[in-house]
């Protein structure tokens, strides 16, 4: 069993609304899956579904190879995007209910709470409230309710939202660390910068449908253009870049360097290897910039999004 | 897993500890007799002021109808005529000027008289005076027709029908009144109960939503659940404010009008009335006996587990809405629209249990509407001390169990769609929709 959470056709109506259209996913053990997709693509609700707030109107769900039942919400941490504490509750009080809830007992909960407590050092919050902390205070105070009960599967949905970038930073070290001890991690967000950081995989879903997934290396190399950028130092730009054009598919290049006389993004064809390129390229000039250009999940967010 | 206990004690607790709540249930005793005793005090202190009244009687054979009371001095004027009369009262600040014409016609005398003052008597000194002539004016009548006054008095007769049912029980007047204050009492506190507590529920779940922890909490819980322990854990804290207020309240009103002496019970509410007027028979011990003995021919058992039974049946059907409103709405303000066909059937329930079941426990409409599941709660409870069938009552609990149970299901179902939604107000046809999610 190499996935701990497959989803299978899973389909969702709300009324006329067709929320989810038919989609799998299968997270693998000890991945960190980025689900992604536009506002209102249907990923809250793929989420509800796994967390069976929502019960899917066909398809279903299998975490560990069973399907979902009600005993395994102490499997699975969630931290909604939509997410709060009581108030007026006080932190240490809150913190085991909702453990409570989770399925420990209060002597277990509390003995974990002590060591997350030192972890992020707030040791004194015990007694305050939760309106008597700031924002990010309150998130880390979430995240320790999503992971305390040690989950075999963590979903977080938008989860660096609310902290500054030292706590983001706490925050990420801290997912993947869990990931370390054998936690698989689904992982809801629009920042593509943290996607490109943490996910092994992920898929795409867009107006209710999945239109992409897989390991993000093999997506990358699936939509890499063989398209190189390159640098060259020459007296004679004109003829060399003419010569080029000649030669390859040119589009103009901005990467920043020192000193390049000559700019250019060059694609090849189909069978144009880069070494081909690359010799070109040396008997015309001195070559000081020469790298693949490699599609970044935001270029294949948007390219995806759009072509569909 | 069952985490009902679980829910049920943090909202009970949350409640029970909540500043206001603590506010509530210790300053609010306080503030309720205090403002009674202090309206007592005011009609006291009403009652004591002094005023004289000048009676200028032409016909000078009245004036001894006019004795001074603790509160009027009357002050009887002869010889002067009426302008003299008045300047006179002026003069001397008196209330008023009572004035009787003579004539020889009784008739005349009759529409004759008049009342001069600066402010407007009340309809106590009014009516007293009128009663002292009236009473005069008709003696003279009988006196002058040659009827002995006395005879009249002798023949006087003051009469109590003594009431026996055909088994042979005997009930009397107290009988119908103790009945009434205990349906009236069970069906009030029923339906204080469910607006107090009601609304409390639908604040914790617009809380819950606003703080947007209700995700949280349902990625663990069922929402039924959740719905249901936040409905139990808050009766159990308004039992508990309930208790409070009582033990309280009992404990004040003893120890004011021990202290102040006030007696708090002449402030007359109308079945104090009635039972004034039931105690003032001649046979007061009997009567006090047989009160005694229609208590305990009250069908108390029956009472008893009638009001459990309906009490938690009504209660649950319409709190089980009110937390569903509040599932519905992102604040208070927007729950107005759904509160009105909640709190329409409440209403009504009181009413037809005020008007009609004090009239005829047992006509068409009070006992139809003892069986409408949305008002039978609150007229059954009324209904019930005056002896309703067993199969009635039981049928009646039926419908109204078979009714919470939909309406439990209706509203786990808006409160399952509703928490997850924000910033929308939904319409009537939007939570029809929701049903079918």
């Amino acid at each position: 069993m190499n996935n701990l959470l497959v989803a299978d056709s899973v389909s969702k109506n709300f009324g006329e609304f067709r929320a989810l259209n038919d989609v799998s996913i299968a997270v693998p053990k000890g991945s960190i899956f980025g689900l992604l997709g536009p506002n209102g693509a249907g990923k809250t609700t793929l989420i509800r579904v796994i967390n069976q707030i929502t019960m899917p109107d066909s398809g279903h769900v299998l975490l560990d190879g069973e399907p979902l039942k009600p005993e395994h919400i102490q499997n699975i941490g969630y931290l909604p995007e939509e997410r709060g504490l009581y108030k007026s509750m006080k932190v240490g009080e809150q913190v085991l209910y909702l453990a409570q809830l989770k399925g420990l007992t209060k002597q277990e909960a509390k003995k974990r709470l002590k060591y997350w407590f030192e972890k992020f050092e707030i040791g004194d919050w015990w007694n305050k409230k939760i309106q008597e902390l700031s924002k990010g205070q309150a998130q880390k105070i979430q995240f320790i309710v999503t992971v305390l009960h040690q989950p075999k599967l963590l979903i977080f949905d938008e989860p660096f939202s609310g902290f500054d970038p030292i706590n983001a930073n706490l925050i990420k070290d801290e997912i993947l660390q869990l990931r370390d001890e054998g936690a698989t991690v689904i992982f809801s967000t629009h920042r593509m910068e943290s996607v490109e950081e943490l996910c092994d995989h992920i898929a795409l879903i867009h107006k209710s449908n999945k239109v992409l997934d897989g390991k993000l290396t093999d997506i990358k190399r699936e939509y890499r253009t063989n398209t190189f950028e390159v640098g060259l130092q020459t007296n004679q730009i004109e003829r060399v870049t003419n010569a080029i054009k000649e030669k390859f598919e040119v589009f103009p290049a901005t990467f920043k360097n020192l000193n390049d006389d000559v700019k250019l993004n060059v694609k090849l064809n189909a069978q144009g290897s880069s070494n081909e390129l690359l010799s070109f390229l040396t008997s015309k000039a001195e070559v000081h910039h020469f790298v693949e250009v490699i599609p970044s999940a935001n270029d294949i967010f948007i390219q995806t999004v759009k072509n569909n | 897993m069952n985490h009902l206990p679980l829910i049920i004690k943090r909202e009970y607790l949350t409640k029970v500890k909540n500043k206001s709540f603590i506010i509530m249930t210790f300053v609010s005793p306080l503030i309720m007799v205090a403002l009674v005793a202090f309206v007592a005090y005011l009609s006291q202190l009403n009652n004591d002021k002094k005023r004289t009244i000048s009676v200028l009687d032409e016909t000078g054979v009245m004036s001894e109808v006019f004795v001074n009371t603790e509160n009027t001095t009357y002050n009887i004027l002869t010889d002067t005529s009426l302008e003299t009369a008045k300047e006179l009262v002026i003069a001397k600040e008196d209330f008023g000027l009572l004035h009787i014409q003579n004539s020889t016609d009784r008739k005349e005398v009759v529409s004759k008289v008049k009342f001069y003052s600066d402010e407007s008597p009340s309809l106590s000194i009014m009516s007293s005076l009128e009663e002292k002539i009236e009473k005069e004016l008709e003696d003279k009548k009988l006196f002058n027709a040659g009827v002995d006054i006395e005879k009249i008095e002798a023949s006087k007769t003051n009469i109590t029908i003594a009431q026996e049912t055909f088994t042979g029980e005997k009930t009397s007047k107290i009988d119908s009144v103790l009945k009434l204050a205990f349906g009236g009492a069970a069906g009030y506190l029923l339906f204080m109960f469910i607006i107090i507590y009601g609304n409390m529920i639908m604040r914790s779940v617009i809380e819950e939503k606003t703080s947007r922890i209700i995700e949280i909490i349902i990625s663990s819980v069922k929402p039924i659940q959740l719905m249901m322990g936040k409905i139990i854990g808050t009766s159990l804290a308004g039992i508990t404010q309930f208790a409070i207020w009582t033990i309280l309240g009992s404990i004040l009103v003893f120890a004011l009008s021990a202290i102040f002496g006030i007696d708090l019970s002449e402030m007359q509410t109308p079945q104090q009335d009635l039972i004034n007027q039931a105690m003032q028979n001649p046979e007061i011990a009997s009567e006090i006996q047989l009160g005694m003995q229609s208590f305990f021919n009250l069908p108390l058992a029956n009472l008893i587990i009638a009001f459990l039974f309906f009490f938690i049946g009504g209660y649950l059907l319409y709190s089980s809405l009110y937390a569903a409103v509040g599932a519905a709405v992102d604040n208070e303000t927007d729950t107005q629209q759904f509160m009105l066909p909640i709190i329409m059937p409440l209403v009504l329930a009181v009413y037809v249990g005020i008007f009609t079941v004090i009239e005829d426990p047992h006509g068409t409409v009070s006992t139809v509407f003892s069986f409408i599941p949305f008002t039978s709660p609150v007229v059954m409870l009324m209904r019930i001390p005056f002896g309703v069938p067993i199969w009635q009552q039981v049928l009646s609990f039926a419908i109204l169990a078979v009714t919470f149970i939909f309406t439990v299901w209706f509203a786990a179902k808006i409160y399952r769609v509703g928490i997850l939604m924000y910033g929308k107000k939904p319409s009537y046809k939007e939570l029809y929709k929701w049903i079918k999610y």
